[in-house]
């Protein structure tokens, strides 16, 4: 008896109360994900076409990026309430808050703007131009540069988040999706969905550092599309989804090459980790459900039905 | 944040603030591009239900513009465009010399003999011309031309993307009827064509020749007029003209679906396209012209950001280093069709995914799941390297 006590006590321990939101996009709803069941235990009503999702540092708002509905939601989730809308310009798809936890920073999609709003203030505290199809944002762990991506014109665009100004536009391949940066905010990470690469910056001159290239057996290079990407906690790992290809990538974040590619569902957009990162959730957009990933043994656990056309990802740990 | 200095910067630019006091004086790159469009008179048809729109065409060009000015913007490169309309019986070779002696790049929207006569005058020698309008096979085949690329779909690219569905729904036999205008002949040579290429079977062939209004007695008269094609799995139709081809689902003889330029339509673009972040291009496109996207507005599109793409890239606006990189294998235009586009070395011609649509949905996207190619599979539409007789690109 006293042998399987430390087990039970494991069980229960709050490292594993934890959910996975998911946002789906042509279901109007966020899918709540508990890690210790691997089930959907609520699916939440959300404004229209939900795709970004975050939460504030402490864990007591989440913000929704409702693109149709062109606005932010501000969502109590214990009670999966709206509390309010936040002003966020017209179709926000991506959006990251800031390490000062206040300020949002929003890609307006079809405006090509990014639009800064105080979660507090309520209030939109500047508007930056930016090229066509703004989609991927990141902010550095400082908090002193925030990135846009732009789709069409093909493009980082690099914020001083002081100013709020543009202080470079670096060119990346086609259609950059996602951005984040990594290792303290030496390297800015940007993915190129249609040209196939992650671009590798250095931040300090934001001059390309690398360039990741895929191969996935048996599909066409048109075909393998990397969008949204995560990296261990140790920073040596990252996990690139590559979209219609439904193939995750693991690279080694040293030397910036493929280790292995793992097959997850139908067009896999983006992905969040459990909180002690030994697993991985992934968004399949066309298969309605995300995948479960054993992030030591790089092998697909086990698949979650969600609602359709799951998009964004996050964490929240719960306390209880 | 510092300015970047020039040495440190590569591609990146500095913000305006910085820009003038941090760079060299650095000369802009200018693109300016004319829009040529020869005004054709169209044949009368049975419905006016569809005007086609005052602006077909212009509009993709110019959200193309705008593109390309965002982007440029960045880069310190500028984008100009002017709009030329010939009207019916004008002077198109005049509007084409004072176009070219302005810029090197055309955007033409004319009929393919209009197009070949801009082609070859002295003065595009070195210029380089988009067609957007012409689908005409011959223009990527025999009457090719170097300076000149294409980014609508020929005909057979159509043609292929259908004959790939209808194999691969198993629709192996299939019945033809054909209108009376040059364009409808076309685009039944096409399809018999591609027909042959994918060993599907056309076993009956008619001609439409009535010229009572259907809106009245489509009823009664495409029954009788579908009975002696005998059994087939598909209708195929080719009406380019639009005449009388809506009239003909649900009325003919057996039941059975119909596509080509009616029902199932391969097609460049469609207002119904939205996936790979199409619904962007579309909304767009909507809010700038207040109408829905044509394949027309989609290929005029495609050429202006393809310059815009090219210019971008190597930071030139000269004609021939613009041309020698659109055609090469570094070159590719995120297009909103899931993948990249490129162009065809051995005829200019804008290789793409060609979605099968109905006016509600799309219903398939060619290439289909299994139509393999060496190169690329998209090269299983339309004409490819060892079948063309274009020889004004080697």
């Amino acid at each position: 008896m006293k042998r399987i006590l430390p087990a039970l006590i494991l069980a229960a321990s709050p490292v594993l109360a934890e959910e996975i939101w998911v946002t789906n996009e042509k279901d109007d709803t966020v899918s709540v994900i508990d890690t210790a069941t691997m089930t959907v235990t609520r699916t939440i009503p959300t404004g229209e076409r939900p795709r970004g999702i975050t939460f504030s540092h402490d864990y007591s708002r989440v913000y929704i990026c409702a693109s149709d509905s062109d606005t932010v939601q501000v969502m109590d989730p214990n009670t999966g309430e709206i509390l309010h809308d936040l002003p966020s310009g017209e179709d926000p798809e991506q959006f990251v808050l800031h390490p000062n936890d206040r300020h949002l920073y929003i890609a307006n999609e079809d405006d090509a703007i990014t639009t800064v709003v105080d979660t507090e203030t309520r209030k939109v505290i500047a508007q930056i131009d930016v090229g066509i199809e703004p989609e991927g944002m990141a902010v550095s762990p400082d908090g002193k540069i925030a990135i846009t991506t732009s789709e069409t014109t093909n493009m980082a665009h690099w914020i001083d988040t002081e100013t709020r100004e543009l202080f470079a536009n670096t060119l990346v391949d086609a259609r950059p999706r996602h951005a984040e940066f990594v290792k303290d905010g030496t390297e800015l990470w940007v993915s190129s969905e249609i040209g196939g690469t992650i671009t590798v910056f250095d931040v300090e001159t934001q001059t390309q550092k690398a360039k990741i290239e895929f191969e996935v057996k048996g599909v066409h290079p048109d075909r393998v599309q990397p969008v949204g990407f995560e990296l261990t906690g140790d920073e040596k790992t990252a996990f690139v989804a590559l979209g219609p290809s439904n193939h995750l990538a693991v690279i080694n974040a040293q030397t910036y090459t493929v280790e292995e590619y793992i097959l997850v569902g139908r067009r896999v957009w983006h992905m969040a980790f459990n909180t002690d990162k030994s697993l991985l959730f992934t968004t399949n957009g066309v298969s309605g459900d995300v995948t479960v990933v054993d992030v030591a043994k790089r092998t697909p656990l086990q698949t979650i039905k969600v609602g359709r056309f799951p998009w964004g990802a996050a964490l929240r740990p719960t306390p209880d | 944040m510092t300015c970047i200095s020039p040495i440190r910067k590569m591609l990146a630019v500095a913000s305006a603030a910085c820009l003038w006091f941090a760079l060299p004086a650095q000369a802009e790159t200018d693109l300016h591009a004319t829009y040529l469009q020869q005004r054709v008179e169209l044949p009368p048809v049975l419905s006016n239900l569809d005007t086609p729109p005052d602006d077909l065409g212009i509009a993709g060009a110019e959200l193309a513009l705008r593109d390309n000015q965002t982007t440029g913007k960045f880069l310190k490169q500028k984008y100009t465009m002017d709009v030329i309309r010939v009207d019916i019986g004008g002077d198109l070779m005049a509007a084409a010399e004072q176009a070219l002696a302005t810029s090197p790049y055309l955007i033409i929207d004319a009929p393919a003999a209009d197009l070949l006569a801009v082609a070859d005058l002295p003065a595009a020698a070195n210029a380089l011309i988009f067609n957007t309008s012409a689908a005409d096979t011959t223009l990527r085949d025999t009457d090719c031309r170097a300076n000149t690329l294409h980014t609508l779909p020929s005909r057979v690219m159509l043609s292929d993307a259908l004959m790939q569905f209808a194999q691969s729904r198993r629709w192996t036999n299939l019945a033809l009827i054909t209108g009376g205008h040059a364009p409808d002949r076309s685009y039944a040579a096409a399809l018999e064509h591609s027909a042959q290429k994918f060993g599907m079977k056309i076993t009956a062939r008619k001609e439409w020749l009535f010229d009572a209004d259907m809106r009245r007695n489509a009823s009664q008269e495409v029954p009788l007029f579908t009975q002696d094609l005998g059994d087939y799995d598909l209708l195929l139709i080719a009406d380019e003209t639009n005449d009388f081809g809506r009239y003909l689902a649900y009325n003919t003889w057996l039941p059975r679906p119909v596509a080509g330029t009616e029902g199932l339509t391969p097609t460049a673009w469609s207002p119904v396209v939205e996936q790979w972040g199409a619904a962007q291009l579309q909304s767009r496109f909507t809010d700038q012209a207040n109408r829905r996207m044509a394949p027309q507005d989609y290929a005029a599109w495609a050429a202006l950001r393809t310059l815009g793409e090219a210019v971008t890239r190597t930071n030139s606006a000269d004609p021939a280093t613009l041309r020698s990189f659109i055609l090469s294998d570094d070159f590719e235009l995120a297009a909103f069709k899931g993948r990249p586009l490129s162009y065809r070395t051995w005829n200019g011609q804008l290789r793409q995914p060609i979605p099968l649509v109905t006016p509600r949905a799309v219903v398939n996207q060619a290439p289909l799941p299994g139509f393999l190619h060496q190169r690329n599979e998209m090269d299983s539409l339309g004409l490819d390297a060892p079948e063309t007789k274009c020889t004004a690109f080697q």
